[in-house]
């Protein structure tokens, strides 16, 4: 599917009492991103990319330097050790920025991608809930 | 050195900028020319296997007739003989050799055919394998790629827009907050219907004893006050 066409097909899709909103960030010539936002929470907006394989529906979380410098081995290790439990998604670090991610086939259909965004969606909300402890006051 | 490994020397020591390509473009360009490379092998090894096969079933079909025709000479011979002709025993018998010579030369042609066929199976085995193989690392560099500049293209959005760079304290404290805003609004609704329909007022009045009185106990009350008059 598409970035414009999954746009589309969210605006009017509601699904597990979750609505979305969504709009493209085109990226002429380069990479197309398209900015979702799940139930209104737009503080954690998720990203999806295409690639010829998959989607990638990617959150930010925090930044390196939101985290407690004591604290970030631990946090590192404890991110890695909920990465299998976590449901659907898994923990990333892009550049300074840690993230939680999932991917899809290309070829998902529009069930199993929303089903991902708004399980992505939950997990970003709990994880970062999760890891306040870790965060700088 | 594999794409993985490639990638992690790069993601190590965090030599790199911010933003600045983890995978460079020829990187890309390289594998997809590999893949090109080892498809064109593969289209041309099938090509050349059907035609050596088809070859091979063609000296297969001219060995069997061969073995045919020095049965049935072996036959004329053994008749010609049996008929005192040996004259024509030694002819046919000559024809017989010049069969096997015949028999022989194709055999190694054959042989010939049946190696060249398992060496492109082999060689199709080998192109399909690294092409496979080339398809998953280029997915890698692909994907590594496109995360980066999806980043960077969100960045640019982000950073376009002031009000969106809170950090995640603050996100979680607002998120948090709208989720007990609708749950009280959820909350408040039920309360309004339950008031709007009575039921609210109603409930309270009967606990306190007042207005509940059924009606035809009323009813009755007044017929008896008419009887005793």
């Amino acid at each position: 599917m598409e970035l414009n066409e999954l746009s589309i097909k969210l605006a009017s899709f509601e699904t597990e009492g979750a609505n979305f909103e969504s709009f493209l960030i085109a990226n002429e010539g380069e990479q197309d991103v398209l900015q979702v936002i799940v139930d209104g929470n737009d503080e954690l907006p998720i990203f999806v990319t295409q690639t010829e394989e998959q989607l990638v529906c990617i959150s930010y979380l925090f930044n390196e330097n939101e985290v407690k410098p004591e604290l970030l081995n631990e946090l590192n290790e404890a991110l890695l050790k909920l990465n299998v439990p976590i449901p659907l998604s898994a923990f990333a670090k892009i550049d300074e920025q840690y993230a939680i991610f999932g991917a899809l086939a290309v070829s998902s259909s529009i069930d199993e991608i929303t089903h991902e965004l708004v399980t992505l969606a939950d997990n970003a909300i709990e994880a970062l809930d999760a890891v306040t402890m870790y965060l700088n006051d | 050195m594999s794409i993985l490994k490639k990638l992690f020397t790069a993601v190590r020591g965090g030599a790199r900028e911010v933003g600045e390509s983890i995978v460079d473009a020829n990187g890309i360009r390289i594998f997809e020319q590999e893949i090109a490379d080892a498809k064109n092998a593969l289209a041309k090894a099938k090509k050349s296997l059907t035609e050596v096969m088809a070859k091979e079933m063609q000296t297969k079909r001219k060995l069997a007739s061969l073995e045919d025709s020095i049965i049935e000479h072996e036959n004329y011979a053994g008749e010609a003989l049996e008929k005192g002709n040996e004259a024509l025993a030694v002819e046919i018998a000559e024809k017989i050799s010049e069969f096997e010579d015949e028999r022989a030369e194709h055999q190694q042609v054959l042989d010939g055919f049946s190696k060249h066929v398992i060496l492109l199976k082999q060689q199709i085995k080998e192109a399909e394998k690294s092409i496979k193989e080339n398809q998953r690392q280029l997915t890698m560099v692909k994907t590594t790629d496109s995360v980066q500049k999806a980043t960077m293209a969100v960045n640019s959005t982000l950073n376009t827009n002031e009000s969106s760079m809170v950090n995640a304290r603050q996100s979680l404290e607002r998120i948090k907050q709208r989720q007990q805003d609708r749950q009280d609004q959820l909350a408040a609704a039920k309360e309004l219907e339950a008031a709007a329909s009575g039921a609210d007022l109603k409930a309270k009045m009967a606990e306190a004893g007042i207005g509940s009185t059924p009606k035809s106990n009323d009813i009755l009350e007044r017929i008896k006050a008419k009887q005793n008059k």
